[in-house]
């Protein structure tokens, strides 16, 4: 679905990937956890261009991701959640919701507005439909964020650290909303987080970066219970306790 | 007094005053918001043009370049009235000012807007309309309106070539002999006064409303005013 081949990203003089290589599988739910600085949101930015690799390919879908096709290509097969939630501030909820599905996607105002609440319902949050992201909780605002990325009806969902920028309080309704999500056996979710019971729950494959590398990979079973290296239990034991 | 029996030939350049500034408005609006895209462009090539552009207008003066439409264009087969001239070279100085303004207005807007309309898939100019443009406007509308104002008495400009805008009208009559200077210079001031000042009154009030009511936009502003100054 997705494959990183051989990625190299630098900033400037710093190098934040060294030679990334991921295959993402259809349907899966991949979990990538590290220490802050690792390239863990560098590595999803580049499977939908948001940053473009200094060197190495990526493919979704097996057709390469170039400057020319990134458009097309995102659009279809793709979407997003940030850790700053990034609603469109000038719009209602049903009006963020609504916007790709009618200027990208070619849906009536109907259309895009019975998709919209469909997916509303499964966040959760059917009777925001009119208000303004600034009115509510930044929980409800992730959650409308996911039924955002929902709209697009695409077989690939990003989220980059989603319930890092969230108090404590409501980390759990946007957990919640995604292990529903996870339950859904067509969508690819490739999840960048701290959430570690989250993790364990839902990923089919957790990945542990380190230093613009993968460092180790594997079931949640493997890497919660029996990590191989050093590094990764040193991370885990700080995390968990 | 001379200028009761000429009150007519006087509302008329007042009206040619408003309609001047109404269409150079226009124009600089359709200019401002074209070039201030363009300059917040990630290629070179729009960028540089928005950027010759603003430096070109921004650092001659506006008589200058009305002499240049009304006087040197002829020679390359341009021809327009004064009053065309008025509208075009007002119009095209105060669209890059705005340009700066929108420029100013999108780079204020926090790039995770950007960045959220990318992975939707929406193209740069789509980005632009459904996205940033919109979110711009409610920021940018102060220094618009400031440019506004401006754009209004630079349309005086006109007198300078002999079209028969507020200002020449108001010469005309100081000069016929009948009259002195004070009283049509005085009348011509009120004129442009009740033209400006509703308009300077209304965008300090909406300024600070704006400040008051939404801290982030109010900052935003802020921000653009510095860079602006």
């Amino acid at each position: 679905m997705i494959r990183l081949s051989d990625i190299h990203k630098s900033f400037g003089s710093h190098e934040v990937l060294k030679g990334v290589n991921l295959d993402v599988k259809e349907g899966e739910k991949l979990v990538i956890i590290g220490p802050s600085g690792s390239g863990k949101s560098t590595t999803v930015r580049c499977m939908n261009g948001l940053e473009t690799p200094t060197s190495g390919h990526v493919y979704i879908d097996n057709t390469e991701l170039t400057r020319q096709n990134r458009i097309s290509l995102v659009r279809s097969t793709s979407s997003m959640v940030f850790q700053q939630f990034n609603l469109y501030p000038h719009l209602t909820v049903m009006g963020n919701l609504t916007l790709a599905p009618i200027k990208l996607f070619g849906k009536s105002r109907k259309e895009a507005q019975e998709l919209a609440r469909h997916y509303l319902s499964v966040v959760g949050l059917e009777e925001k439909a009119n208000a303004y992201p600034a009115t509510l909780s930044g929980g409800q605002q992730q959650r409308v964020a996911i039924a955002r990325a929902l709209c697009s009806q695409t077989k690939i969902i990003l989220f980059d650290e989603p319930t890092s920028a969230l108090d404590p309080e409501t980390v759990q309704e946007v957990l919640n909303v995604m292990v529903k999500l996870a339950g859904e056996k067509n969508i690819t979710m490739v999840i960048v987080t701290h959430e570690m019971g989250f993790a364990r729950e839902v990923a089919d494959r957790v990945i542990f970066m380190e230093d613009g590398t993968i460092l180790e990979e594997g079931t949640p079973e493997h890497f919660f219970v029996n990590p191989t290296h050093e590094r990764t239990k040193q991370f885990l034991g700080k995390i968990l306790h | 007094m001379v200028f009761l029996a000429d009150w007519t030939l006087f509302l008329q350049a007042f009206g040619v005053t408003v309609m001047v500034s109404i269409a150079a408005l226009a124009l600089a609006l359709a200019l401002g918001v074209v070039f201030g895209v363009m300059s917040t462009s990630h290629f070179a090539v729009p960028r540089s043009i928005a950027r010759a552009y603003v430096e070109a207008i921004q650092n001659t003066p506006l008589v200058l370049q009305a002499y240049v439409f009304y006087l040197a264009l002829p020679y390359i087969g341009v021809m327009m009235g004064q009053i065309s001239v008025g509208i075009f070279a007002v119009g095209i100085y105060h669209g890059a000012y705005i340009a700066e303004v929108v420029r100013a207005g999108i780079q204020s807007i926090p790039r995770g807007q950007a960045e959220a309309a990318a992975s939707q898939g929406f193209t740069y100019v789509q980005t632009m309309r459904w996205v940033i443009l919109p979110q711009t406007v409610k920021i940018i509308l102060p220094p618009l309106v400031n440019q506004m104002v401006n754009l209004i008495k630079n349309t005086s400009v006109i007198a300078l070539i002999g079209g028969t805008d507020l200002m020449n009208r108001t010469n005309d009559w100081a000069t016929s002999g009948a009259s002195i200077y004070g009283p049509p210079f005085l009348v011509c001031g009120v004129l442009y006064f009740l033209l400006c000042f509703p308009l300077s009154t209304w965008g300090r009030r909406y300024e600070e409303r704006l400040k008051r009511k939404d801290s982030r936009a109010g900052q935003e502003l802020k921000k653009i005013e510095e860079e602006l100054s």
